[in-house]
Formats: structure tokens, C-alpha cells, sequence
């Protein structure tokens, strides 16, 4: 699953151009479902039928999404610097001294203006991006108003860590596939559902359940941990297993899903942790508002550095995420 | 009410409440049920049940906020708040943890002693206040589990002139206002269905109860009942609601104008005392998210005045709820099909706007 | 002239009445059918000509509301305390005046002479808290006379063109809303077109959302006046938009990311037929575009615009080009929408 996750996270694809991510995922499951749509907005939705009838059959909708937060170039000074702003919540921090990737292959280098003291705050407004133009007229040869950059770096393997950029959420698509490839039999439709804009306000999310309208909605993406140092208490931590959302800024997860989730995970004997995240949401929270309302969970990878070129996780987790997406899908989910 | 306010029923966890909710509609509806995301849905059908004039919802919402536990540190409990908590008033709360068994706790702080008067003026942060379960690590390791559910422990309080003091008066008030109207309307005919509605996470979750019942429902008319800030010394805010003047009907974008002068007409032809409420823009409550539903529904707000909101002791008069529910029994007992049809929008080509 | 009037007239978020009759008046004789749903937006409907082969629904959205002011309290000594409906800066709020409630009672929303100002308070922004409108009123039972709790009010501002270019209050969004109206009056068009005059956009894109919930388009356009901040810096930064560079088109905003198939479309139908355009600023404002885009299962959805200086402040200001080039770009965009929306 590795070179799955290594595909997944090296290519382009920040919030409203997934369509690269679209189309290796669309090659990777395509043999595997029933039914395989983009819609509107540009989701992928995979439909898997039930295996085996019964009544205790539902509509499941599994989301996981395919966009990175990245930049958009908002201005071209008269001496082909870029100005942009972000997609997605990008901290101007983790920019200082990176690389960019444009949509056509274009590569800039990320500076800041002069800072009036070392204490001052690092403010989007000061960066600029640099293309190795020499004027207005030759940078807009490269890129233009509009266009879009996402992070430019490589997927490292470390052993039992994987580092890369958008792991947020690749490695959720990741496990989607992955679960695709190893379900047996389920007496559940699921619908697994590769969402776009994610970052920039469950936008996908939000039109693709209410298309498919599900009875259970699960979405599987990143969560942050409190195990490095001087970090936000948080009881999450990188090697202990996928976590099962309980809360986070956006929505409380489904009580009734979240204790299943618990159950699937202690009788399959898979380590699991309890996530309370203080900041940030996911597809979960808009599934759960569409139409008369969809119980809703997560499960979560825990992930170190998230919105950072050089996320970081476990890949025992991944596996651990996996199975218990398996095991969960493969019983009656009553709760 | 008060067993109302004294349950537990914080945002995603409301089934507590939300069976003395059930329980206290049941005499007075037709049907009671809970839908799949926790709202409890009464219902009095119209008196010519086949052919209802039209459905009204009521919509008061049934979470509190609360607090969640986000980690265990040698068995003290550090903890985030679900809803919008003032952290100020914590310190010193006595506190229930929802574990594997309900457990009392304190929200402890450092004691002024051993801090020094600068830490002293500063208001302690959330992340460095705790809860103590009086118990030993190892015990509560087995008892309490990151993501449990924390409430506070009140009992309500009465207060002179019939007013009360309790938490969670935001917002079971309006739930026993609900209840109440029905309490009224038992003997009555309408000419609508009458939904009374105890929604939601409507304080952390973008009042997700109210629009989803409402998805399901498509009422014609929408009525949230909520609390609004009643007038405190040092509070030179305006505007402001008084305790014991009765409900406060809203107006504003939120809210639509003849409904709005329905309940105003309604109010003083029974002499029931109001007064003004005036929302230039989202209201905060259940009725910013019930009037864009599907094609959007005809909404007003009723608020019944509350003061020191999102504490353990937010105040009010009982003689406020108790004319909420007259104005909404009156209201609904006038609703017929012409005023309802009125709403619904007009083919301008034929009358005029 | 149909901007004027809509310029002039008094249409805050909640209460676009005013608006709503003026753009009804206008349009009214060539459309096919009309409706006001329960929030007031005003939707028309103009069929495609003859038998269409287009059997698809586009829905036009311009807003008719405006940002204003609501009535909060009348003090015992008759002035009235007001808050904003809508974003405004408090900073443009000093030393105004404004038209209240549907009598339109003007007042004034004083400040301390300079004279009596400390040092330190001529530094301090005012909030709008600390503000306070002035009618004239003796007390309370006077100013009750005139106005009342919850009345809103706009700002006193008459429209007037200054040759190339004109003034006005609210040209967010009437200017969109004069070219919806043209629209209208022109085609018919290859498909059935919504022409949505929504409400309620300043505090939410309300109106928007509803709507497009019950037209079920299979495609927007949405027409704004917009930020254009060409006004001379000392940095190099961009303007948002610039007067007379002709439409701005959005590539993505705070509320939406434009379907790029609809901006190539609007580009190659500039180009065509000789208009000029220019791309706003990236995520600059959010427009209706914003919720109708992810109406039920997602519209493809794009929005541009008329550059308006100085836009949710008493007085804007637009060009007549820019206007005419973005009536004759989405005229020239309806008469081959068919090929865009199959």
C-alpha cells in the first residue's frame, strides 16, 4: 500500500483542479465497483452493491477528499513577482523558503519582504513567489492571475513513517481504494466517494450527499496529535492505532457510530484511540447536515504536521485504518 | 422545567433531556417520536386530520452546552468546551463526568496562595484548568475515557418574584414552553398540524437539529423559541430585553414581516405583554437556519428574556415562559389556510407585491 | 433610467420591496411568468424561443438588497441607536446622513465637533455602538412620531452621472440588477432563462440559496458590482478590479470556485465578439455564487461584474462602458448558452 500512498500524494491537485488525483484514482477502482460517476462538481463516485441481500443492508457513503490546500496568484508586480493567497488554510509559516508547483509544471520559490524586527508576524501579504522571471511581461508567459500552486515535494519512505505533502487527505483516499480492494462481502450499497474542495469548505461533500443520500455517512481523513514537543494537549498520538472521532470544531460525531466504530475496532482486535480535535472539521460534518440528516463518524489517521509540506504517519495506523473500515462494512452497522 | 433544566443533554449527547422531553409532550400530542439524529418531534394533528390547512413547527432547541474530556493527566482530567463556555465561570463548578458511570467532579484551578498577584489578575486559560474525580489514577483510567461527556451540576434555584435560576435555561425554557403551548392547545381544535420540535446541537453544530427536522417536515410556518439577554447592571448594551415584560418577538432579515405582525396583533388582542427585539442579521438561533430550508420557510423568533446566558445560573421569570406559550396557543389556534396561503409567495403577474 | 431608480430607491437586506416594485414595473411585459417566494426573491422566468432543442434551465442571480441600517433604541432624549445590516465600515459612517423607515426621515449621524475633541479621541475609530442618529426629535414621544424600533434606513444619496462615469448608493448590487433586467427585456434566448432577483445577499447569500433550491438550474450566472481598489498606492499591489478595463470575471472567490468550462466560456464570447474583460482579484468578497453553486447536487456556476469604487459606503462609483460591455458580454453569453449547457 505504500506505492499507493507515494502515487496518491505526489500528484497535483490543490482545491478545484483535482482532476490528475481524479484520474489515477478513477484507473484504480474502476475494475473494482459497480458504478463509477464524476458529478457536477467533479466527486468520483464509486458504487459497490451488496454482496450478499439482507435486510440489515444500508447505504453507506464513505467520503474521503482528493484536494490539497495550496496558492492561487493573485497579482504580477511589474517585476514578475507573484503575489497570491491561499487555498485551503495554509499557515505562511510552513511557505518561508519552499517550492511551489504550478498546474503546467511552472516551479516558484517562495520569499518574504524584509521584516521590520525578528518578533513581527509572518503575514501572507509579505510573501511572494518567485518563477526566475525578469520582468511582468516574461512571468506571464509562465503563469497568470488565477493559477493555482500546491506544495512541491517528494513522498519519503522512513520504515514504519511515511512523509509527504498532502497526506491531508491522499492517505484517506488511499484507504478508501485500499478497503475497495480488500472487501469481501458486505450486505451495505457503499458508495465511496473521492470529494473535491474539501479544504475550502466541504464543498464536495456537501453536493455529493445530498446526490447520494445515504443512511450512514463515514468520512476517513487526517487528525492532528499531541505526542511531539510542547505540543497542544491532545491524547493522540502517531503508532497507536486509526482514531474514531468523537468531536471536532465543526460537529460531534453520531454517538450511536461512534460506540460501533469502538465495538468493530476492540472485537477485531485493532488498536484504536478516542480523538476530541480542537480545531479544523471534515466531509463528516457536512454529510451530517444534508437533507434530514445522516448519522455521521470518522475514522482518522493521526497525522504529525498537517498542512505542512512534510506530513507525517504511521504506517501501521493506515493498515489499522483499513482493516477496521473492513470489518465495520463487513457487519450489519446497527447502532 | 426544572427536571428539564437539571437533566443532562449536552450537544450530541441530548437523550437524557430528550426522554423527559418525550415524556413530558406525550399527554398532550397525538404522536411523540425521536428521529435518527436525536430531535424529538411532537405532534397534535389538525382538527380535520385528513386535510390539514397547512403544518406549523415550533423549534426550541434541547442541547446545552457542556464540556468533553480531551486527555487524562495522573488522574485529573483536562477538557475543551462543546458550545460557547465563558471559561471565566468555571473554576470552582461542580461537574458531572458521563463516564462508565456518572462521576462528580470539580473544576479545580491553582489555589491564589501560591500564585503570584500577576497570575492572579489574569484569567486562567482552558488549557490549564482540570477536573478532579477525587479518585485514584489508576481508577479513573478505568472509568473515564477521552470523549466523555461533562456537565454541569445544578439544581435550579428560586429566586424571589418567581423567577428561577438554573442551567441550561437555554434553552429547555423554550422547551417548556413548547410543551406548555401544547398543554393549552389539548382541548382545542386547529386547522394545522402542529409539530413541536426539540431540536439539536443547536449551540455547536450549526443548529444541524433544527435544519434537518425541518427538511423532513416542510412546515409553512417556522417559530424558534430561544432565550435573549435580559438588562444586568454594568450591561449598558442596547438593545436589551426586561426580565418579566414578556417574550421578545424579533424582527429583522431573519424574520418574515407577516408573521411577524401576526404575533404582534395576536399579543395585543390577548393582552399579553412583549417587547421589541430588533435583529439586523443572523439571530444566532434555530431561526437563521429554519428560514432558508429547501425553498424557504415563512419564520419568527420568540425569545424569552434570560440573564447571565451560558452560565450555571442563567435567570429567569416564569411568568415569561408562561406567556410565551399563550401567545404561541393563541397564535396557532388563529392559523388558517388564507393566511397561510398568503405566505407562501405570490404570482405577481396576478396580485401586487 | 432604470439604475437611477433602483439606485435611489431604498432596499435593505430584509426589506427590498422597494427594489423588488421598480424591477417588477420594468420587466414585467417581457417575461412569461413572475413569482415572489417567501423570502421576496423575485424570480422570472423567459422561455427559449419556439420548440428548443435546450432543454436545460439557466438562472441569472443579481441581488436587489442593500447594506443599511436597522433601528435598535430610541434614547429618552430622541436620538436613535442604530447597527449596521451588512458589512460597513464605521469608518465612513461619520457625518452622514440617511433616510429612515418607509416615510424616509432623514437624520443625521452626528460626531463631537472638532473643537471639543481631546488629542487622543481624534485618533480613536468610533464604533458603532458609540454612534448615534439624529432626527431632530425633541424626546422619545416625538421621535416616536417618525420612527419606530426595528425601522431601517439607508443612506440619503442620489444617483447622477458625471459623464463617462456615475454615482449612487447601492450600485452593489443594482447595477447587477439593471443589467438582469436588460437581459430580460432583450432575447429570447436558445434555453428557458431564470432571472432571479435575490434578497438578503448582504447577510448571507440567503436569498441565493433558496432560489436556486426551487429553479433547479443546470447552470448560473451571477452579476455583481464589485470591489475595484484602483485608487493610487505606494506598493504594488493589485486593484481587485480596474474602471474601465470592461466585466470582471471571477476565477474563485471567499464563497466559490468558479466551474473554469463557465470562465472560458465568458472569455471566448468576449473575445468573439470584441468586449473587454478582466479577471477580479482571487478571493476577494464571496457573491451568491456562493450558495447557489452547491445547490443539492451542484451547479456549475460563474460570476462577473461591473468594478464599483468604494462599494458598502454611502456613495459608489461606476463606469457607463463597463456597464454596457457587461450587458452586451452576457447578452452575446445567452445567445450561445446552449452550447455550454448540453
Amino acid at each position: 500500500m505504500k506505492d499507493l500512498i507515494k502515487q496518491l500524494t505526489e500528484v497535483w491537485g490543490p482545491s478545484g483542479q483535482e482532476g490528475a488525483v481524479r484520474g489515477l484514482i478513477t484507473a484504480a477502482v474502476k475494475p473494482l465497483v459497480d458504478d463509477l460517476r464524476t458529478d457536477a462538481m467533479g466527486n468520483l463516485i464509486a458504487v459497490k452493491r451488496p454482496t450478499v441481500e439482507s435486510a440489515s443492508g444500508r447505504r453507506i457513503m464513505l467520503a474521503a477528499h482528493m484536494d490539497e490546500i495550496g496558492v492561487i496568484v493573485t497579482h504580477v508586480d511589474a517585476n514578475g513577482f507573484l503575489r497570491f493567497s491561499s487555498i485551503g488554510g495554509v499557515n505562511p509559516l510552513t511557505l518561508l523558503g519552499g517550492r511551489v508547483a504550478f498546474g503546467n509544471g511552472v516551479r516558484g520559490v517562495i520569499g518574504i519582504e524584509k521584516r521590520e524586527s525578528p518578533a513581527e508576524e509572518v503575514k501572507l501579504e509579505k510573501l511572494f513567489i518567485d518563477v526566475g522571471a525578469t520582468d511582468k511581461e516574461r512571468a506571464e508567459r509562465l503563469v497568470t492571475v488565477g493559477d493555482v500552486g500546491s506544495f512541491d515535494r517528494q513522498f519519503a519512505d522512513l520504515g514504519d513513517r511515511l512523509v509527504a505533502k498532502a497526506m491531508d487527505d491522499r492517505v484517506g483516499c488511499a484507504v478508501l481504494v485500499q478497503t475497495l480492494r480488500e472487501l469481501r462481502s458486505t450486505s451495505h450499497e457503499v458508495s465511496f466517494v473521492f470529494t473535491v474542495q474539501e479544504e475550502v469548505g466541504l464543498r464536495g461533500a456537501t453536493t455529493s450527499a445530498y446526490g447520494v443520500n445515504p443512511d450512514i455517512a463515514i468520512a476517513v481523513d487526517v487528525t492532528a496529535t499531541g505526542d511531539t514537543p510542547e505540543a497542544r494537549t491532545m491524547a493522540v498520538g502517531i503508532g497507536k492505532g486509526p482514531a474514531i472521532k468523537v468531536k471536532d470544531r465543526g460537529m460531534l460525531a453520531h454517538s450511536g457510530l461512534k460506540n460501533l466504530l469502538v465495538r468493530m475496532a476492540k472485537d477485531s482486535g485493532i488498536p484504536y484511540q478516542l480523538e476530541v480535535l480542537e480545531f479544523g472539521s471534515t466531509d463528516a460534518m457536512a454529510m451530517q447536515m444534508t437533507r434530514e440528516g445522516i448519522p455521521a463518524g470518522v475514522i482518522s489517521v493521526p497525522t504529525r504536521y498537517v498542512h505542512t509540506p512534510s506530513e507525517m504517519v504511521d504506517y501501521a495506523d493506515v493498515l489499522g485504518a483499513v482493516r477496521l473500515l473492513v470489518a465495520t462494512l463487513s457487519a450489519p452497522m446497527e447502532f | 422545567m426544572k427536571r428539564l433544566c437539571e437533566a443532562s443533554g449536552i450537544s450530541g449527547y441530548e437523550s437524557e433531556a430528550g426522554r423527559i422531553a418525550a415524556d413530558a409532550f406525550a399527554p398532550y400530542a397525538d404522536e411523540v417520536r425521536t428521529d435518527s439524529m436525536g430531535n424529538v418531534v411532537a405532534l397534535k394533528r389538525a382538527a380535520r386530520g385528513d386535510s390539514p390547512a397547512g403544518r406549523i413547527l415550533l423549534a426550541g432547541h434541547l442541547d446545552e452546552i457542556g464540556l468533553m474530556v480531551t486527555s487524562l493527566e495522573d488522574g485529573f482530567l483536562r477538557f475543551t468546551t462543546v458550545g460557547g463556555f465563558d471559561v471565566r465561570v468555571l473554576p470552582g463548578q461542580e461537574v458531572m463526568v458521563h463516564g462508565q458511570r456518572p462521576l462528580p467532579g470539580i473544576v479545580g484551578s491553582r489555589p491564589p496562595h501560591v500564585l503570584s498577584a500577576e497570575a492572579r489578575e489574569k484569567v486562567t486559560p482552558l488549557d490549564e484548568l482540570f477536573i478532579d474525580v477525587g479518585l485514584p489514577p489508576s481508577e479513573v483510567a478505568a472509568l473515564v475515557s477521552v470523549g466523555d461527556i461533562v456537565s454541569v451540576s445544578r439544581e435550579a434555584i428560586n429566586l424571589m418574584n418567581t423567577r428561577v435560576a438554573a442551567k441550561a435555561m437555554d434553552d429547555r425554557s423554550a422547551v417548556a414552553a413548547m410543551v406548555e403551548t401544547f398543554k393549552r392547545l389539548a382541548d382545542c381544535r386547529t386547522a394545522v398540524d402542529l409539530y413541536g420540535v426539540a431540536t439539536v446541537q443547536e449551540e455547536a453544530s450549526d443548529f444541524l437539529g433544527a435544519r434537518t427536522s425541518a427538511f423532513r417536515l416542510q412546515p409553512d410556518i417556522a417559530i424558534a423559541v430561544d432565550v435573549g439577554h435580559a438588562e444586568i447592571p454594568d450591561a449598558a448594551d442596547v438593545p436589551i430585553m426586561t426580565l418579566g415584560k414578556g417574550p421578545g418577538i424579533a424582527m429583522g432579515p431573519n424574520i418574515h414581516p407577516q408573521v411577524y405582525e401576526r404575533l404582534v396583533a395576536t399579543a395585543d388582542d390577548m393582552e399579553i405583554p412583549w417587547q421589541t427585539d430588533p435583529c439586523p442579521g443572523a439571530t444566532g438561533t434555530d431561526a437563521w437556519a429554519l428560514q432558508i430550508v429547501r425553498e424557504g420557510i415563512p419564520t419568527a423568533l420568540l425569545s424569552i428574556p434570560l440573564r447571565y446566558m451560558h452560565t450555571s445560573v442563567e435567570t429567569l421569570a416564569i411568568r415569561d415562559i408562561e406567556r410565551t406559550a399563550r401567545l404561541l396557543a393563541a397564535f396557532i389556534v388563529g392559523l388558517d389556510g388564507d393566511f397561510l396561503g398568503g405566505l407562501r409567495g405570490a404570482n405577481a403577474t396576478r396580485t401586487t407585491v | 433610467m432604470l439604475l437611477e431608480q433602483l439606485s435611489n430607491a431604498a432596499g435593505v437586506s430584509g426589506n427590498e420591496a422597494p427594489v423588488r416594485d421598480a424591477i417588477l414595473a420594468y420587466v414585467r411585459d417581457y417575461v412569461d411568468v413572475t413569482q415572489v417566494d417567501s423570502l421576496g426573491n423575485l424570480i422570472c422566468l423567459k422561455r427559449a424561443a419556439g420548440a428548443p432543442e435546450c432543454q436545460r434551465k439557466v438562472m441569472i442571480a443579481a441581488h436587489m438588497d442593500e447594506v443599511g441600517i436597522m433601528v435598535v433604541h430610541i434614547e429618552g432624549n430622541g436620538f436613535l441607536r442604530f447597527r449596521p445590516v451588512g458589512g460597513i465600515d464605521p469608518r465612513v459612517l461619520l457625518s452622514k446622513a440617511v433616510l429612515i423607515g418607509e416615510k424616509m426621515v432623514p437624520g443625521v449621524i452626528g460626531q463631537k465637533a472638532i473643537h471639543l475633541l481631546k488629542e487622543h479621541e481624534r485618533k480613536q475609530v468610533v464604533s458603532v455602538d458609540q454612534m448615534f442618529i439624529d432626527i431632530g426629535a425633541k424626546d422619545k414621544a416625538d421621535a416616536e412620531q417618525a420612527v419606530k424600533v426595528g425601522d431601517y434606513g439607508v443612506f440619503a444619496t442620489r444617483f447622477a452621472s458625471l459623464g463617462p462615469t456615475m454615482k449612487g448608493k447601492a450600485l452593489d448590487d443594482r447595477a447587477g440588477c439593471a443589467v438582469l433586467a436588460e437581459l430580460l427585456r432583450g432575447g429570447p434566448y436558445p434555453c428557458d432563462v431564470y432571472g432571479v432577483f435575490t434578497v438578503q445577499e448582504e447577510v448571507g447569500l440567503r436569498g441565493a440559496q433558496v432560489a436556486a433550491y426551487a429553479v433547479k438550474p443546470d447552470v448560473a450566472f451571477v452579476v455583481e458590482g464589485t470591489v475595484c481598489d484602483d485608487s493610487p498606492k505606494k506598493t504594488d499591489v493589485s486593484p481587485t478590479t480596474r474602471l474601465g478595463a470592461g466585466s470582471a470575471i471571477s476565477i474563485a472567490d471567499r464563497s466559490a470556485i468558479a466551474d473554469r468550462r463557465l470562465v472560458q466560456f465568458l472569455v471566448d464570447t468576449a473575445n468573439r465578439v470584441g468586449l473587454p474583460y478582466q479577471f477580479k482579484q482571487p478571493l476577494i468578497g464571496g457573491t451568491d455564487a456562493g450558495r447557489i453553486h452547491l445547490s443539492r447536487e451542484g451547479v456549475p456556476t460563474v460570476a462577473l461584474a461591473v468594478p464599483c469604487r468604494y462599494i458598502h459606503s454611502p456613495v459608489s462609483l461606476m463606469s457607463q462602458a463597463d456597464f454596457d460591455n457587461t450587458v452586451a458580454l452576457m447578452k452575446a453569453a445567452l445567445s450561445r448558452v446552449d452550447e455550454v449547457v448540453k
